[in-house]
């Protein structure tokens, strides 16, 4: 094994050799290794969203015809890092009468609920956190706590904006994790095996968005709603709540949900990568596990991008429709996708790739056809409420005069 | 086990690398705290009854019924697992499943508690 296959298994057996020349217990050298393992991980996941918020910023003006941050240092790639010590430095307000350790909680849970999940997706074949057995029911429930995050916050500022938030994070964050957890039944229903290494490894013959495209939409869907992002950034709607569960926050606290937010955007980038365009799968990806880094990285930017673009062009969703789209479409669509799914592929004899493809292909197709004509059929049907039914008074500026000379 | 042992040190330190930063920001930022400053941001104005308001129903209902669903698609889990093994009985039974969670929604859709009022 020379240092270009695997240089982090040489670095690991590197530091285990030199703690037991100190005369270190085996169990002792397991804990240090695994702590410095997740600690420099978490790091680099950390400080690589400086990058990316830059990354952001500039894609975002450009599909606003703007030219975004470009001051300081090569087309502004400084930016942040001066936005970073400015914010390190900057007060951070406690309101009178916020319920203390919620409020202070809340925004690390925000950040640990996105961060934590970087511990399961693995990025070469030997290059992964833990390939827990039970990897996607950890994203699942550890996914949860950045909306903890966010609840808690809504809750504790005592703030009618950030309660307003809050309520909106339950009905909507909470209610599209119902059909995100339906579709990541897929990946494991296909593969056999809830750890993410394993669903890679399965995917060798074909990846998964060719097998469940439709999965794979849903899945998209409902993560960049779980992100809060544009279109569906109602739990912080500048124009309806001012800045929904994050008003009372400033300076480092407030900075911590930028960066969940931003590093959510990325960990959905990599999860999609990971369960259904075969992770780090890639020509001679086994051999040289550094390799796998590359390609899972390049996959994730597509995705990366594809949410970037949708947060640039499409408007915000209102709330009724955003409720409806979940209960009623990806829910029901979700449900019976998986049932098909699970019949026809147990239908067609394993050996035969190309049939499976076909027919799920087929079943896709048709699935979304026959929920385009629904769509279409009921579109003109939902009811409106009337809310105001006598006209409104509205506020007309009063003549002032001019001409004479005593007039303002 | 030396899996879990990595889970659970990576969890501490997402909770643990915030809490540091936060820490340390407070001992280099500025602590000039007054009352006007200190008084929960309503665009100008001052905040008028409980900032606890009362919540509608609706979103209680939706919590409501996330939960039921969310329960009862962490049962499939150990299905999808066990799936290339099973038979066709233990797919459609699985199926069957899925049908009556369906039939749930339907249910609470025409009790009308998925609409938004």
């Amino acid at each position: 094994m020379s240092f270009w296959t695997d240089p982090i298994a040489i670095i690991e057996n590197l530091i285990s050799g030199w703690l037991a020349g100190l005369g270190m217990g085996e169990g002792w050298i397991t804990f240090i290794l695994a702590f410095l393992g997740a600690a420099v991980y978490a790091l680099v996941v950390m400080l690589f969203v400086v990058l990316l918020i830059w990354v952001e910023r500039k894609i975002l003006g450009r599909f606003q015809d703007r030219l975004g941050p470009n001051r300081i240092g090569p087309w502004g790639i400084f930016q942040t890092i001066a936005d970073m010590l400015k914010i390190f430095t900057k007060e951070y307000i406690t309101p009178n009468g916020v319920d203390k350790v919620p409020y202070n909680l809340a925004p690390m849970l925000a950040v640990a609920g996105v961060l934590a999940v970087w511990a399961v997706i693995p990025l070469g074949a030997t290059i992964f956190g833990a390939n827990l057995n039970v990897g996607v029911l950890y994203v699942v429930a550890i996914g949860a706590l950045g909306e903890l995050g966010i609840i808690l916050a809504g809750w504790s500022s005592r703030n009618k904006y950030a309660t307003l938030g809050g309520f909106r994070a339950v009905a909507l964050l909470v209610s599209y994790e119902v059909p995100l957890v339906v579709t990541l039944l897929i990946p494991v229903l296909f593969s056999g095996s809830m750890g993410m290494n394993d669903i890679v490894f399965a995917q060798k013959s074909m990846w998964y968005i060719v097998l469940a495209p439709v999965a794979a939409l849903i899945f998209l869907i409902t993560s960049i709603a779980e992100n809060g992002r544009a279109p569906f950034d109602l739990t912080e709607a500048d124009s309806e709540i001012v800045a929904g569960f994050n008003v009372e926050y400033s300076g480092l606290k407030f900075g911590m949900y930028y960066v969940a937010d931003f590093m959510h955007t990325f960990t959905i980038a990599f999860l999609f990568a990971t369960l259904w365009l075969g992770g780090w799968l890639g020509p001679w990806a086994e051999k040289y596990p550094m390799l796998g880094i590359f390609y899972t990285t390049f996959k994730a930017w597509f995705i990366y991008f594809t949410i970037l673009w949708l947060r640039g062009s499409l408007p915000r969703f209102r709330i009724d429709q955003m409720i409806n789209l979940n209960w009623k479409v990806l829910t029901p669509l979700a449900l019976v996708m998986l049932m098909l799914t699970a019949v026809v592929n147990h239908l067609i004899p394993a050996g035969m790739l190309v049939v499976r493809i076909l027919a799920l292909l087929a079943l896709n197709g048709a699935l979304l056809f026959v929920t385009g004509k629904l769509l279409d059929r009921f579109a003109g049907q939902t009811k409106r409420v009337v809310v105001a039914l006598e006209p409104r008074p509205v506020a007309r500026p009063e003549p002032v005069a001019t001409e004479s000379g005593t007039g303002v | 086990m030396e899996d879990w042992l990595y889970i659970g040190l990576f969890v501490f330190i997402s909770i643990a690398l915030p809490a540091v930063a936060i820490f340390l920001a407070g001992l280099l930022s500025p602590k000039k705290p007054n009352p006007i400053k200190n008084t929960s941001y309503e665009c100008g104005i001052e905040t008028v009854g409980p900032s606890w308001v009362q919540f509608k129903a609706q979103y209680y209902v939706y919590a409501l019924v996330f939960l039921v669903f969310d329960v009862e698609t962490i049962f499939l889990y150990p299905w999808a697992v066990a799936y290339n093994q099973l038979t066709l009985f233990g797919v459609l039974e699985a199926v069957l499943f899925i049908l009556i969670l369906l039939s749930g929604l339907l249910y609470a859709w025409k009790k009308g508690a998925l609409e938004w009022m």
